[in-house]
């Protein structure tokens, strides 16, 4: 349903994403993880319009949306999140996820915004009280404020990102059930960009992996772990550095 | 307030209003009344964007187009202001556009905005006191008298008949506020004023609903300043456009209350008793000390009362509703 080709983002002399090409089928969850600064963010914000690329193509559904402004995207079917969750304080909770069912969905009636709004809200378990404040709403309830309002534009791919981060385990888990649950019940394709792999391993159906710009492994979540040039890339530097520490630690001690 | 009971206290209040001039027929309180509502009008106008936080400072060139343009069209061509204030009206959203569209299109916000409005305010100003051959200058300009139709003219000798189409005006600015606070335009407003990559990811086509708001209330800025014209029967570039109505509205509006319909209104009965008083008072001496005693007060209510007078009371009338954390 989503056809990537060739993707390329500059800014001024500094390439964020070079050549970066993947398809997404429909019904899947995609996991896209990487480094900080390997590019996943520059990803979902053209995929998502915020920023235009610099080259290359990006198909949704058969037509080419590369440029489209945000606000066209989302009403063609992409819904996304924001890594920090951005509410709107100076609406209710419901007038959050409201207003993102009207306007993201062709603006048809108040009535079918609401609807949306108070199914969007049911489904990741927020109260659909209409005159709940978003002030009451902590780390988890924030991100499921920023889900619901995903959800309710109704997107048929959402673009989740990196949605745990400030999360203990437990709601870690939760959230990663909620977006499984969004793909089984919703049908709703998902791309989930995230730092914390183990998790995420868990849900995708595929992984795909980003380092300083580049698609650098792409395939089985069983598959991309064993990767070598992931485990360096991603995971080894840090298990590396931490060993050679330890080791002159060790001969230190020994010596 | 139920919404009936709301409704009710409405149209008691209004048709009190209505009544008013058959009762008490003093004509300088009844001028002084139209001033109110005419300004309250303007001052509404002005808050539809304010209190989205579109800070504007180029209102008064809207509402000198307003003035300006009916009267030229009027002395000029003879063109009714029937017909000339929605020209004018439709100039000025014109103007409003222009300025507008880059500016919401390239995320000019915050300070830039208001600079760029103030730019706007500015021109308009001297506009009209660089074509004085046409308009007067900073002598001022007055539409020549009626010499036929008096309705068709839009010229009323009697304060009543002025008091009314005043109040009528003003319900219209109200009524025009009541509709978008119940619009989902004003969830996509205080939206975007919020956030408006957030606002745009939830749909949002943040620059036509920017350019929305500011059409509307440059319209109604620009009747303002028509109406205004109108009944005063003498307009200067001072007294309807350019910097110094423009932070006199922002002013009002502030003082009273943005984020409440009734708030310009609060904020109109402020001013202008203010601004009767001094003239009152102290006479010629007192020549800008009501722009002096604005600015003081602007800075007080900034600091210490936000959301303005009608608006902290409605808040202190209503602990149970939790206050929006607006700024």
């Amino acid at each position: 349903m989503l056809e990537v080709r060739g993707l390329v983002k500059r800014f001024g002399g500094f390439t964020a994403v070079n050549n970066v090409s993947f398809k997404v089928d429909q019904g899947e969850i995609l996991g896209l993880i990487g480094p900080n600064g390997s590019g996943k963010s520059t990803i979902f914000n053209m995929l998502s319009g915020t920023l235009t690329p610099t080259a290359g193509s990006i198909v949704f559904a058969g037509t080419e949306i590369a440029g489209l402004a945000p606000h066209r995207i989302i009403n063609r079917g992409i819904g996304r999140t924001f890594q920090i969750p951005r509410p709107f304080r100076r609406l209710t909770m419901f007038e959050n996820v409201a207003l993102a069912g009207y306007y993201g969905q062709g603006r048809h009636s108040r009535a079918k915004a609401e609807e949306a709004a108070e199914r969007a809200l049911a489904m990741v378990g927020l109260s659909t009280d209409r005159h709940a404040n978003v002030d009451g709403l902590g780390a988890a309830g924030l991100k499921k404020l920023e889900l619901a309002k995903a959800l309710a534009t109704g997107p048929k791919l959402l673009l989740a990102d990196e949605s745990l981060g400030g999360l203990d385990e437990a709601e870690m888990d939760q959230a990663a059930d909620m977006l499984r649950k969004i793909r089984d019940d919703l049908g709703i394709t998902i791309i989930w960009v995230e730092h914390i792999m183990g998790v995420l391993m868990r849900v995708v159906d595929r992984v795909m992996v980003l380092d300083h710009g580049e698609k650098i492994s792409e395939g089985l979540p069983s598959a991309v772990a064993s990767d070598v040039r992931v485990i360096e890339v991603y995971l080894g530097t840090d298990a590396e550095t931490t060993q050679a520490a330890a080791a002159e630690a060790r001969r230190r001690a020994g010596g | 307030m139920t919404r009936q009971a709301h409704l009710a206290a409405w149209a008691v209040g209004l048709a009190a209003l209505v009544m008013l001039p058959f009762v008490y027929r003093d004509p300088y309180h009844l001028h002084i009344l139209v001033l109110i509502l005419i300004w309250s009008f303007a001052y509404t106008s002005w808050s539809m964007m304010g209190r989205f936080g579109l800070v504007s400072l180029g209102h008064g060139g809207f509402m000198g187009i307003g003035a300006y343009v009916t009267a030229l069209l009027w002395n000029h061509l003879g063109l009714s202001p029937w017909v000339g204030i929605p020209v004018s009206m439709v100039a000025a959203g014109a103007l409003a556009l222009i300025v507008g569209y880059p500016c919401f299109r390239f995320r000019i916000t915050g300070h830039y905005f208001v600079l760029v409005t103030l730019a706007l305010s500015g021109i308009v100003l001297q506009v009209i006191t660089a074509t004085r051959d046409w308009t007067g200058g900073s002598l001022g300009y007055t539409p020549n008298r009626a010499t036929g139709n008096k309705l068709w003219a839009l010229q009323f000798d009697d304060k009543t008949t002025w008091y009314l189409v005043a109040l009528a005006v003003w319900v219209v600015g109200l009524v025009v506020w009541h509709w978008i606070d119940r619009s989902m335009s004003r969830y996509a407003l205080e939206a975007i004023s919020e956030d408006e990559d957030a606002a745009a990811a939830a749909g949002v086509d943040v620059t036509a609903e920017k350019l929305k708001i500011t059409l509307i209330s440059a319209l109604m800025t620009a009747l303002a300043g028509a109406i205004y014209c109108q009944y005063q029967m003498f307009i200067t570039p001072d007294t309807v456009s350019g910097i110094a109505v423009s932070l006199q509205m922002v002013f009002a509006a502030i003082v009273g209350g943005l984020f409440v319909s009734l708030g310009p209104t609060v904020g109109a009965i402020i001013t202008i008793l203010l601004a009767e008083s001094l003239r009152i008072g102290f006479g010629t001496r007192a020549v800008g000390w009501d722009n002096l005693v604005y600015g003081v007060l602007l800075v007080l209510f900034i600091i210490f009362l936000p959301k303005g007078i009608l608006g902290s009371l409605l808040e202190r009338l209503k602990p149970q509703r939790k206050p929006s954390p607006s700024s």
